[in-house]
C-alpha cells in the first residue's frame, strides 16, 4: 500500500512526466466535451420527441417530418464522431502512447 | 413447397455449421485466454462483426421492425438509444478496458482496490445482468418458435426452449470465446443479408421512394400522420408527463447502458491491441447503425405491405412483422413460392439470432462466476488456469441449465420490460464503477462496491415499485396493487443515485491508492504491459 516516503514506481514516473501529461491532456481535451456534446445532442432529441411533438411533426417534404430527420442525424453523427475519434487517436493519441508504451517495456525489462 | 420444412432444414444447417465451429473451436482451446478471451487473437473486422452479432438480439431484429410497424416513430426512436450509445463505448471504455483488464469487467474494477468485495459485487452485478438478458431471450424464443416454425402448444414452446438452451450451452462449454465469436460472426453476415435483401425488396417496390413508403404505411396503420411522428407508444398524451419522462428515461438507460453490459465488454478482450479494439468498435457501430436503418424501412414496410392490424392479429407485440412482411415482399416479387423461401430465411435467421447472443450472456455470466467468484473469492487466487477452466465450463453448463429451466418457468409472464431492466442495471451499477475507475485517482473499494450495489439494487427495486411489477393487466404480478413508483423506467432515478453512491461511498472512506492509480492509468492509456494475444 502506498507510504509517504516509497520509491515511486515506472508507472508513477511515467504519469509525471510531461509527455504523458500531454497524452491525457490531448485525450481528455478531446473525449470528455465530446462525449457531453453528444449526450446533449441525444438528449435534445429525446426530449424534444416527447415534448416537441408539433415542431416534430412538421412536414419538410412529402412525408418526410423533421422528427425523421432528427432522427437520420443522430446516425450521421454517430458515424461522424466515430470517424473523428479514430483520426484524432491514430495523429495524436497513438505517436505518444507507443513511445511512452516502449519506454516502460524497456524499464520494465 | 413446405416452409416450415424449409425453415427447420435452414436452421438444421446452420446449426450443423456452428457446431462444426465449436468443433475446431474445442481444438483450439487450451489457455485460459483461449477459452474467456478467444486467445485475444481476433481481427478488428471479426470482433466488430462479432460486437454485431452479440448486440442485435431477437429483440432488436423482431421487436424494433414489429413496434415500427405497429406503433411507427416511436419504433426508431427506441433504435436510436442503442446506436448512439455505443459512442460511449469507444470514446471512454473500449480501449481503456482493453489495456488494462485481462478476462471479465471486474478485472478493471479490482484493479487497485481490496479484490474481495469489488470482484463479489461486479460478479453479482454480472450475472444478475447477463441472466435479466437472457430470460428475455429465452422466452422470447419460446414464443417465436409457433409463429415461425407454426409448431403450436406450450409443449412446443418448451421445447424450443430447452433446443436452444442446450445448443447455447454446447457453444459455450466446448467453444468457449472461439466458438461464441464464430456463432456471432456468422449471424451477423446472415441477419445483415437476410435484412439488407427484405429491404431492397420493400425499396424496389416504392421505386426507392422513401416518403411513398412512409405514406402507404401511415395510411395502412390507419394511424394516419400520428404513425410518422413521437408519441404513439412512448409518452402517449394519455400518460401525461409520467409518459414523457418515462420516454427521457428509458433514452438515458439505453444510451448509457450498453457500455456496462459484461458480455459487450468482455468482446473488447478478443482482439490483440487497444487499436483493434477501436476499429472493432467502429465496424461494430457501422453495422448496426446499417443494421437499425434497415430495421426503419423493414418495420414501416410491414406495416404498409402487410398492415398493422393483420400484424397484431398474429402477434400483439408485432415480433412477426419481419417474418409476416419476408412472405408479403417475397410473393410480391417472387410469387408465393418466393414468399416461402423469404419467410422460411427470415424465421432460420430469427432462431440464429437468438442463439449467438444467449451463448455471449451465458459466457460472460460463467466467465465471471469462474474467474472473479470463483478463482478470486472462493479459492482468494489459489488456482490453476485448468481448475478455473473446468469450474467455468460447469458454470456455463449449470447457467444455461437454470436458464432453460427459469424460461419454461416464465413462459406466461410478460418478460419483455427485462430488456431495458438490463440496460437500466448496467447504466446504473456497473457504469459509474468503470468510468470512475478509469478517470478518478481518489476512487477506492467503498465507492465501487456503493455504485454497483447501490445502481443494481435502486434499478431492480424502482421496477419492482412500478407500474411493470404490479397494479396494470400487463404487469408482472396483475393480481397486486403495490406500485408507488410511476415510470417503468428507472434510469433516470437509479443512474444518477448510481453516480451518487460512488462517490459517496469513495470520499466517506479513507482508502486511496495512488501508486496502484498512477499503474491503471498509464497502462490504460499507454498499453504498456497489456496482456498479450497468445500465439499457437
Amino acid at each position: 500500500m502506498t507510504t509517504r516516503h516509497h520509491e515511486s514506481t515506472i508507472y508513477e514516473q511515467i504519469q509525471e512526466s510531461p509527455r504523458f501529461q500531454e497524452l491525457r491532456r490531448k485525450f481528455r481535451s478531446w473525449t470528455f466535451p465530446m462525449t457531453v456534446a453528444f449526450l446533449a445532442w441525444y438528449l435534445l432529441y429525446v426530449v424534444l420527441s416527447g415534448f416537441a411533438r408539433d415542431f416534430m411533426s412538421a412536414k419538410l417534404f412529402g412525408n418526410i417530418n423533421v422528427a425523421l430527420i432528427f432522427g437520420l442525424l443522430q446516425f450521421v453523427s454517430t458515424f461522424l464522431i466515430a470517424w473523428a475519434y479514430s483520426r484524432h487517436a491514430a495523429k495524436k493519441l497513438d505517436p505518444i502512447a507507443d513511445e511512452l508504451r516502449h519506454e516502460v517495456e524497456e524499464k520494465n525489462s | 413447397m413446405n416452409q416450415q420444412v424449409l425453415s427447420i432444414t435452414l436452421f438444421v444447417l446452420f446449426v450443423a455449421a456452428t457446431i462444426g465451429i465449436t468443433y475446431w473451436a474445442s481444438k483450439n482451446t487450451r489457455t485460459a485466454a483461449d477459452y474467456y478471451a478467444g486467445g485475444r487473437s481476433f481481427s478488428g473486422v471479426q470482433n466488430g462483426l462479432a460486437i454485431g452479432g452479440d448486440y442485435m438480439s431477437a429483440a432488436s431484429f423482431l421487436g424494433i421492425a414489429g413496434l415500427i410497424a405497429l406503433y411507427g416513430y416511436d419504433g426508431f426512436l427506441y433504435s436510436i438509444g442503442f446506436l448512439v450509445a455505443w459512442l460511449v463505448a469507444l470514446l471512454l471504455v473500449a480501449e481503456l478496458m482493453r489495456n488494462s483488464g485481462k478476462f471479465t469487467m471486474a478485472d478493471v474494477l479490482a484493479f487497485r482496490m481490496s479484490p474481495l468485495p469489488v470482484r463479489t459485487a461486479a460478479g453479482v452485478s454480472t450475472i444478475t445482468v447477463s441472466i435479466f438478458y437472457l430470460l428475455a431471450q429465452m422466452v422470447g424464443a419460446g414464443a417465436l418458435v409457433g409463429l415461425l416454425f407454426g409448431i403450436q402448444g406450450e409443449a412446443a414452446k418448451a421445447g424450443t426452449i430447452v433446443v436452444v438452451g442446450l445448443l447455447m450451452i454446447v457453444y459455450v462449454v466446448f467453444g468457449g470465446m472461439k466458438g461464441t465469436t464464430w456463432v456471432q460472426i456468422v449471424k451477423a453476415v446472415l441477419l445483415m443479408g437476410g435484412a439488407g435483401l427484405i429491404t431492397l425488396l420493400v425499396l424496389a417496390r416504392y421505386g426507392f421512394n422513401l416518403s411513398a413508403l412512409m405514406g402507404t404505411a401511415a395510411e395502412q396503420s390507419g394511424q394516419g400522420d400520428a404513425f410518422l411522428q413521437p408519441g404513439l407508444r412512448y409518452g402517449t398524451e394519455e400518460q401525461g408527463l409520467a409518459g414523457k419522462l418515462d420516454l427521457i428515461s428509458l433514452g438515458l438507460a439505453l444510451v448509457l447502458g450498453t457500455a456496462g453490459l459484461p458480455h459487450i465488454l468482455i468482446r473488447f478482450y478478443t482482439v490483440p491491441t487497444a487499436k483493434e479494439a477501436r476499429k472493432s468498435v467502429n465496424w461494430g457501430i457501422g453495422i448496426i447503425g446499417v443494421f437499425y436503418l434497415l430495421t426503419l424501412v423493414l418495420g414501416f414496410g410491414a406495416a404498409a405491405l402487410v398492415g398493422s392490424d393483420v400484424i397484431r392479429e398474429e402477434n400483439a407485440a408485432g415480433n412477426t412483422a419481419a417474418p409476416q412482411l419476408a412472405r408479403a415482399a417475397g410473393e410480391l416479387i417472387f410469387g408465393e413460392l418466393g414468399g416461402t423461401i423469404l419467410l422460411a430465411i427470415i424465421a432460420a435467421v430469427a432462431f440464429a439470432t437468438i442463439l449467438a447472443v444467449v451463448a455471449g450472456l451465458t459466457l460472460a455470466s460463467s466467465s465471471s462466476f469462474a474467474h472473479d467468484l470463483y478463482a478470486h473469492v472462493f479459492k482468494r487466487g489459489q488456482v490453476t488456469e485448468r481448475q478455473e477452466m473446468v469450474v467455468a465450463r460447469i458454470a456455463a453448463f449449470v447457467i444455461g441449465i437454470a436458464s432453460i429451466g427459469l424460461g419454461i418457468l416464465a413462459q406466461g409472464l410478460n418478460v419483455a420490460f427485462l430488456v431495458a431492466l438490463a440496460f437500466a442495471v448496467a447504466a446504473s451499477g456497473n457504469l459509474p464503477a468503470i468510468l470512475y475507475s478509469l478517470f478518478w485517482k481518489r476512487f477506492n473499494t467503498a465507492g465501487a462496491v456503493s455504485a454497483i450495489y447501490g445502481g443494481l439494487a435502486s434499478a431492480v427495486l424502482l421496477v419492482i415499485f412500478s407500474p411493470v411489477g404490479s397494479g396494470k393487466p400487463t404487469s408482472l404480478f396483475p393480481n397486486a396493487d403495490f406500485a408507488w413508483f410511476p415510470l417503468e423506467n428507472p434510469g433516470i432515478v437509479s443512474i444518477p443515485l448510481g453516480f451518487l453512491c460512488g462517490y459517496l461511498g469513495t470520499i466517506l472512506s479513507k482508502e486511496s491508492n495512488s501508486t496502484k492509480f498512477a499503474e491503471i492509468e498509464v497502462r490504460s492509456l499507454t498499453g504498456a504491459g497489456a496482456e498479450k494475444a497468445t500465439t499457437h
